[in-house]
């Protein structure tokens, strides 16, 4: 095992929380009666139905596209009936227009079978994977495809695998390399392919010793003289799951602000995105799944689960034997990272990680009080930003000006609220500072 | 119903009570012994003080119609470090004062915490100086010799009262300094306990430091000021401090007046210091090179609680100069 890698500065350590799931294997959920199919899963333009109401649609078919802009197509995760369109619970738009589909409980669930994706050339296998509905699951869902043609004018030379997993709770990439490395990895040779690069890294961190372990011997079996797959072991440090942290971890290379990774020569996909590319071009599978960790103290059975796109986050609390008396917060993603919802009846997306329901000693909604000028959320700041100037700024009401110290750089991984004695809601004042300065 | 609200929703564990707290918790010890060295009126200043400071904050606060946070430990470290700036044998009235000074005035006035610009407890000693000169100066006691604790209680200060190392070696020279508090080792060994002349809670080294070392291993203090701090003063004591040019005694100048107290305990108080470490080691340094510099050729014998007064407004100069290193900026800083 190679040396332990991380980024040199900020990152702090919250306390890992994993055991809950870390042990349980994936668990396929049955198929809901219902699910609800928001058409904007990821960033770009949502997709227009090609459906209408009371269309039989099979499991995998085509339910929805986007016609301009950027955007992948949209698939049926189940055969059933369409019964209408109509608007959904979204934990951060509040509500989204979706498609709700009644499911056909007497249908065999379709087969896929595996193609010789070799022969395809690199066009073709591109195609495979927008046609799929492929975007990044990770968190952020940006359009595999647009990822994977960098603009021509930045050779690409690396491609990452995010296997960081940093967020507290949530092991559902950990699982799938653990319960499918071979297809993480072969994944990672048709993105090799399709980039026409060879060299491949897979930043797994260090409290995931099996994943390592696993992962390493399925990138030894698969790499060959043309392509190298190698696992790179990192430190244990939030926010290592972000990109430009894990390209400095990995590579040293700094992506340059508002830059694409690409900028620097480097492509970054989360691992299980790689194993949605490998569905997409060597099943002929599309994304309509999800698997996901469904974890804390509020809830009776914590798991890690395979579950359609569309199922309600009500009808996973359910078969899971629903919530425990200790429940204070349900949060969609990752503590650090996700949103608190009021609600249960809000569809999982194809970029929904995790769902938290957390105890009231899992989380800290003391008041806030008055900065002190410790500066610990200097320190503790990945990006070298100044979240106490800014929260001053926006609360002496001149957000405008807080451009100097950064703000346009944040990407909200909320080091510098973790940290900050005085429980200031830094992340909500640098949205603020975003929103208003741009205006 | 549950509840709803910003990311992250984990946070560590650290507040500013606990921070508070723990600091007044790492003051205890030196006040525990400046009983022994001093007497019991120590700790009955110390009381006065901190009680008057959590008082003038919530009656400040109550009259401003802010929210009263006495529980946060602040008013009471500030009340402590009060009592430990001044001479042993002054009227219990001077803290009062001075807590209003501090609290009403440099505190709360001035925004209330956070926002004030000067270490409060080293304005009310700055104010006590100019007010009661005479009491602020010759109100020292000689440290007790056997543990009667009780013996200055109630004497009337005339009777007994004496100079500070820093103050006979100033006025009177080396000669007398060497007479008065000893030479070699055993006048090191003193000063490193604290069994000296000075103020409450500046004269053990010893304790000072061990209370400094579990606040950096706690992570709430970083090295850079203390190490800035006591660095300059013993490097610029070395320097200038003798009769000739290097022949100072840079060990005695960082164990004598209150220089460790100010390094570990006032300059590096998060509300009034520079907050990246490259404006702490410049602020270190100044608050040494001016605590030198008022030592030796200013006014008065101990210099500390000027040099970290006139550093204060510095800071925010300081960390507008030096920022963070970014990670990698926009073109044109994002505008």
């Amino acid at each position: 095992m190679s040396s332990l890698l991380t980024f040199p500065k900020g990152g702090v350590h919250p306390p890992a929380s994993k055991g809950l799931t870390a042990n349980l294997a994936i668990e396929v959920m049955p198929v809901p009666d219902e699910l609800e199919i928001i058409l904007g899963q990821h960033i770009g333009a949502p997709c227009t139905p090609t459906v209408t109401p009371k269309d039989a649609v099979l499991e995998g078919g085509l339910i929805g596209e986007v016609t301009k802009g950027l955007g992948v197509p949209l698939h049926a995760p189940v055969t059933g009936t369409i019964k209408g369109f109509g608007m959904s619970g979204h934990p951060m738009r509040v509500s989204a227009p979706s498609i709700t589909i009644q499911t056909d409980t007497e249908a065999l669930p379709v087969q896929y079978s595996r193609c010789d994706w070799q022969k395809l050339s690199k066009e073709e296998l591109l195609a495979k994977v927008h046609a799929a509905g492929v975007i990044g699951i990770g968190g952020a869902g940006f359009p595999s495809h647009v990822k994977l043609s960098p603009p021509p004018d930045n050779p690409v030379d690396t491609l990452i695998l995010n296997g960081a997993e940093c967020e507290p709770y949530i092991t559902a990439d950990h699982r799938q390399m653990l319960e499918r490395a071979q297809e993480i990895v072969e994944g990672a040779l048709v993105i090799l392919k399709i980039l026409g690069i060879k060299k491949c890294f897979i930043g797994i961190e260090n409290n995931k010793p099996d994943a390592i372990k696993t992962m390493t011997e399925a990138a030894a079996a698969a790499s060959t003289p043309e392509h190298t797959v190698v696992v790179q072991p990192l430190q244990v440090k939030y926010p290592q799951g972000s990109e430009k942290q894990l390209i400095q971890a990995i590579t040293g290379r700094k992506v340059p602000g508002f830059a694409l990774p690409s900028a620097v020569g480097v492509v970054v996909h989360n691992v299980s995105t790689a194993r949605a590319i490998y569905d997409a071009v060597v099943l002929s599978k599309p994304l309509y799944e999800k698997v996901m960790t469904i974890s804390g103290k509020g809830i009776k059975r914590p798991a890690n689960l395979l579950v359609k796109v569309g199922t309600k986050v009500s009808d996973i609390v359910e078969y899971l034997g629903g919530v425990t008396p200790e429940l204070a917060k349900i949060v969609m993603g990752g503590p650090m990272m996700g949103f608190a919802v009021s609600s249960l009846d809000i569809p999982v997306t194809k970029t929904t990680s995790s769902v938290l329901f957390l105890a009231e000693d899992e989380i800290d909604t003391t008041p806030h009080s008055q900065c002190i000028r410790c500066g610990w959320c200097l320190n503790a700041c990945p990006m070298g930003l100044e979240p106490k100037e800014i929260a001053l700024y926006v609360e002496a009401g001149r957000p405008q000006d807080t451009g100097q110290f950064g703000v346009f750089e944040c990407f909200e991984c909320g080091c510098c609220a973790y940290v900050c004695p005085a429980k200031r809601p830094l992340v909500q004042f640098i949205r603020l500072a975003k929103m208003k300065a741009k205006r | 119903m549950w509840k709803v609200s910003i990311s992250p929703h984990v946070k560590s564990g650290e507040s500013v009570e606990k921070i508070m707290w723990t600091v007044v918790a790492c003051l205890v010890p030196p006040l525990v012994l400046s009983v022994f060295i001093f007497g019991i009126q120590t700790l009955l200043i110390t009381a006065v003080s901190v009680a008057s400071c959590v008082a003038v904050e919530a009656a400040t606060q109550k009259a401003m119609g802010r929210k009263i946070t006495i529980t946060d430990g602040s008013a009471v470290i500030t009340g402590m470090l009060i009592a430990f700036v001044i001479p042993p044998g002054v009227s219990p009235l001077l803290p009062i004062l001075g807590a209003v000074m501090a609290i009403a005035i440099g505190k709360h006035l001035l925004g209330g915490i956070g926002y004030n610009i000067f270490n409060p407890a080293l304005l009310a000693r700055a104010f006590l100086l100019a007010t009661f000169p005479v009491a602020m100066t010759s109100a020292w006691l000689p440290p007790l010799s056997d543990l009667a604790i009780f013996s200055y209680l109630g004497t009337p200060i005339d009777a007994i009262a004496t100079a500070t190392p820093l103050a006979v070696l100033k006025t009177q020279g080396l000669a007398v300094f060497s007479d008065q508090f000893g030479v070699g080792a055993n006048l090191y060994t003193n000063f490193f306990l604290g069994w000296r002349p000075g103020s409450i809670g500046e004269t053990s080294g010893l304790l000072i430091v061990l209370g400094g070392l579990y606040l950096l291993y706690r992570g709430y203090i970083t090295w850079h000021i203390p190490v800035s701090v006591i660095g300059t003063i013993a490097l610029l004591s070395w320097c200038f401090g003798g009769e000739s040019l290097f022949s100072g005694d840079p060990l005695l100048a960082v164990l004598s007046g209150g220089a460790l107290l100010g390094a570990f305990f006032m300059a590096n108080d998060y509300v009034t210091c520079p907050t990246t470490k490259t404006s702490q080691l410049i602020y270190g340094v100044g608050v040494g090179a001016l605590t030198v510099l008022i030592r030796l050729k200013g006014g008065y014998p101990e210099g500390i609680c000027y040099a970290i007064l006139l550093m204060n407004p510095v800071s925010p100069v300081l960390d507008g100069f030096f920022k963070p290193k970014r990670f990698a900026p926009l073109q044109g800083g994002g505008k």
